[in-house]
């Protein structure tokens, strides 16, 4: 149920609603999605966002970079003001005729995976309609290179600094999107500012349910991960083509991977290119390298599963 | 014409009477999270709304901190809300609060006081307000259900005012008056919706004029920002007393931002807020009945604190005792006293002040207590022995 689907670039030229002039790093990832989600989303919109980088460089006070609405309160709680803003224009809807507006709520990694989870998770549960999207640099960056739950094995943080004893972060990735799906939202999937038509498509779908929706973009982020800036997009892609980041959703509760990789790229094209996962592919580091590409091929096979069942 | 008319009471909890004043309000959002002692409000909330009586988005949140997010939100979105919390309700909200008051939320939130853990306590003290005193709030105190009651409307209409544009705390202490039932007298529906009609506000969150909500402000806008919040609240006490004027002339009653009980010829001073104010003007006439000059100033305003409507009352004072519900752990005095104290210095007024913290996690106080504190306090003026300095805890087990 394809609404407005978007064919060509061209349909979303003139539909930037991000002026110049932000204090994001040159070539930030997340502020590439951002503006392709902006311009690809229904409108009339209202923009939520938690406390972390995206907020921060966007509204150095007395400027902003949002064309739009733009609500920002704390660092945990973006789901929960896109349910206050919600509820409050349903009520005024109804009683004095406000107009409805479609909300997105962005937040980071941190604020989504970690001490946002809770306030999330309520107001999936609750049905509040609304796209959250959480844009994933896999750290706490606005706050200087912290490892959070979404940082993944290994990775050099930090908090998660690559010693003599202990290489990076211990864990693996906590997987956010089964969390969400587990909410039994309409509409949930993982998305690349790489793979634009898939990402834009995505957020009219989640767009066109009355209802939660949610999505996980990967924003490269050249300072935390130390790649050149220009390399963003380069790194987002090999996210995808090394199964690294599977671009998926989960529709009324249905799988369906939406860009296949029947031959992938070793795991290893992604981690050279960046500074923070580089150090895996020292003979030393060989078994976190393991584990890593274990959980990646683990990861994929589950999915492709899954995906089986409802085809 | 309904001046002064014998009402019909309705025996209402204060709860159940805090609860039907919102219903009357006609509030778009409340959010809510429940904790004992404050359930009652947010259970007749949602039944109001479930029965069709209340046409408002009840938001039943997973938190307090989500509670006051949501709260915040939907008030920015120019919707009437209306919340309650409690004890660590309050304390989970915490970093919330600031942004109700500095993104200039209307919100009205009653809180029935209640201590804070550990240990776990649900009974009544002052701990939980104190908490949060410098968040930028408005906050009031109420002695009894229909104060409640009444204080509902007039903190909308204060906190909606758009020289205001603050949230309003109505604290109203735990069980001793939460869960105490009295004779409510109401006014109508109509007359209600004429004291408050439906919000109406000049910068809300739409498309219509997209404007950014909550900016990252550096050192060169942010003290600017902040200093706004104090000087919207020095504004309150005058605009209070105008709602309350308006009030009247549909009511009858009207509070003040102190209650003052026999100060005129007082020598002796008792300041205190919320229930046990009713306990102390008992303890109050006793007193006068003995020939003690002794009087009660019951902090009903407490913030902005009301100095300019204390100050007459304590000038021919010879003395002032400043009972806590509340203590303040390493401080020279406990809040209430905080407050006294500079009052009377800035006032350039130098009398004796004796600041007891007193009924921590529901610990009752009777007027013999009061009695026996002025008597002891009265007896100290007339042998000339100096007044003990500091903080004393009043009822502790020996
Ligand atoms: C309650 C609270 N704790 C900590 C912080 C400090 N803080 C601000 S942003 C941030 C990290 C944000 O990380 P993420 O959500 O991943 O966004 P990013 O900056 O990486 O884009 C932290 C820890 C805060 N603002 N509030
Ligand atoms: S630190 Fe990373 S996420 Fe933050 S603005 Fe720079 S590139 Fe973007
Ligand atoms: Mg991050």
């Amino acid at each position: 149920m394809l609404v407005g689907e978007v064919k060509s670039i061209k349909e979303l030229y003139g539909l930037d609603l991000i002026a110049p002039g932000h204090r994001a790093c040159a070539g930030c990832g997340a502020l590439v999605a951002v503006r392709q989600i902006l311009m690809a989303s229904k409108k009339p919109l209202i923009v939520v966002n938690a406390t972390s980088c995206l907020e921060v460089t966007s509204t150095p006070y007395p400027q902003t970079m949002w064309k739009v609405p733009w609500v920002h309160l704390l660092f945990e709680n973006a789901a929960t003001a896109a349910s206050g803003i919600e509820a409050a224009l349903k009520a005024l809807s109804r009683k004095y005729g406000r107009q409805e507006h479609y909300i997105i709520a962005f937040g980071g990694d941190g604020g989504t995976f970690d001490i946002g989870i809770q306030a999330l998770s309520g107001a999936l549960e609750r049905g509040h309609r609304f796209l959250y999207v959480c844009y994933d640099n896999e750290a706490y960056m606005n706050t200087g290179i912290q490892r959070s739950g979404a940082t993944p094995l290994g990775a050099a943080t930090t908090t998660s600094p690559v010693g003599s004893k202990i290489v990076g972060k211990v864990q693996n990735k906590k997987d956010l999107l089964e969390i969400v799906a587990a909410h039994r939202i309409p509409y949930a999937a993982t998305a690349s500012p790489s793979h634009w038509k898939d990402l834009t498509n995505k957020v009219r779908k989640a767009q066109s349910y009355d209802g939660p929706s949610f999505i996980h973009v990967i924003a490269p982020c050249n300072r935390g991960w130390y790649f050149d800036p220009s390399y963003t997009i380069k790194v987002a892609r090999l996210a995808v083509e090394t199964r690294y980041w599977p671009l998926y959703e989960v529709e009324n509760g249905r799988y369906r991977i939406t860009h296949s990789v029947p031959s992938p790229k070793p795991l290893e094209e992604f981690l050279k290119v960046q500074r923070r996962l580089s150090h895996m592919l020292l003979p030393e580091n060989a078994e976190v390298l393991e584990r890593l590409k274990a959980y990646v091929d683990e990861r994929w096979e589950r999915l492709q599963k899954l995906s089986a069942c409802f085809t | 014409m309904s001046l002064l008319q014998p009402k019909t009471l309705k025996p209402m909890s204060t709860s159940e009477a805090v609860a039907y004043a919102v219903k009357q309000t006609n509030v778009d959002v409340i959010a809510a999270y429940p904790i004992t002692p404050q359930t009652i409000i947010v259970e007749r909330l949602s039944e109001y709304v479930n029965n069709g009586e209340l046409d408002a988005e009840y938001v039943a949140v997973e938190s307090e901190h989500s509670a006051m997010s949501a709260c915040v939100a939907a008030s920015l979105t120019g919707a009437r809300v209306f919340t309650s919390t409690a004890s660590q309700g309050l304390a989970l909200m915490h970093e919330v609060l600031y942004i109700a008051s500095s993104l200039r939320c209307p919100i009205v939130m009653a809180i029935a006081n209640r201590a804070l853990s550990a240990p776990i306590n649900i009974h009544c003290d002052h701990s939980d307000v104190m908490g949060s005193r410098d968040a930028g709030w408005v906050h009031i105190f109420v002695e009894n259900g229909q104060q409640a009651y009444d204080r509902i409307f007039q903190a909308f209409r204060l906190a909606e005012d758009e020289d205001i544009l603050l949230p309003v705390g109505v604290n109203i202490d735990g069980f001793f008056l939460s869960h105490a039932v009295e004779g409510i007298a109401t006014i109508s529906d109509n007359e209600a919706a004429m004291f408050l009609p439906p919000r109406r506000t000049k910068y809300y969150v739409d498309s219509s004029m997209p404007m950014t909500f909550g900016a990252f402000a550096l050192p060169d806008w942010y003290f600017e920002i902040k200093e706004q919040v104090a000087s919207a609240i020095e504004k309150v006490p005058k605009k209070l007393a105008e709602v309350e004027k308006t009030y009247y002339q549909m009511t009858g009653r009207m509070y003040g931002h102190v209650g003052a009980y026999k100060t005129e010829d007082a020598e002796v001073g008792l300041v205190c807020a919320g229930s046990a104010a009713a306990t102390a003007k008992f303890a109050i006439s006793r007193l006068r009945e003995k020939g003690i000059k002794a009087g009660l100033l019951s902090i009903r305003l407490f913030r902005p604190f009301p100095v300019e409507s204390i100050l007459p009352h304590v000038k021919g004072m010879k003395a002032l005792v400043v009972m806590d519900r509340a203590m303040s752990p390493g401080a020279p005095s406990a809040p209430i006293g905080q407050d006294i104290k500079t009052m009377l210095y800035d006032a350039g007024i130098n009398i004796p002040v004796a600041n007891f913290v007193y009924g921590l996690g529901g610990r009752d106080i009777s007027a013999a207590e009061f009695e026996s504190i002025i008597l002891k306090m009265v007896e100290d003026l007339r042998s000339g022995r100096p007044i003990e300095r500091g903080v004393r805890y009043w009822g502790l087990r020996s």
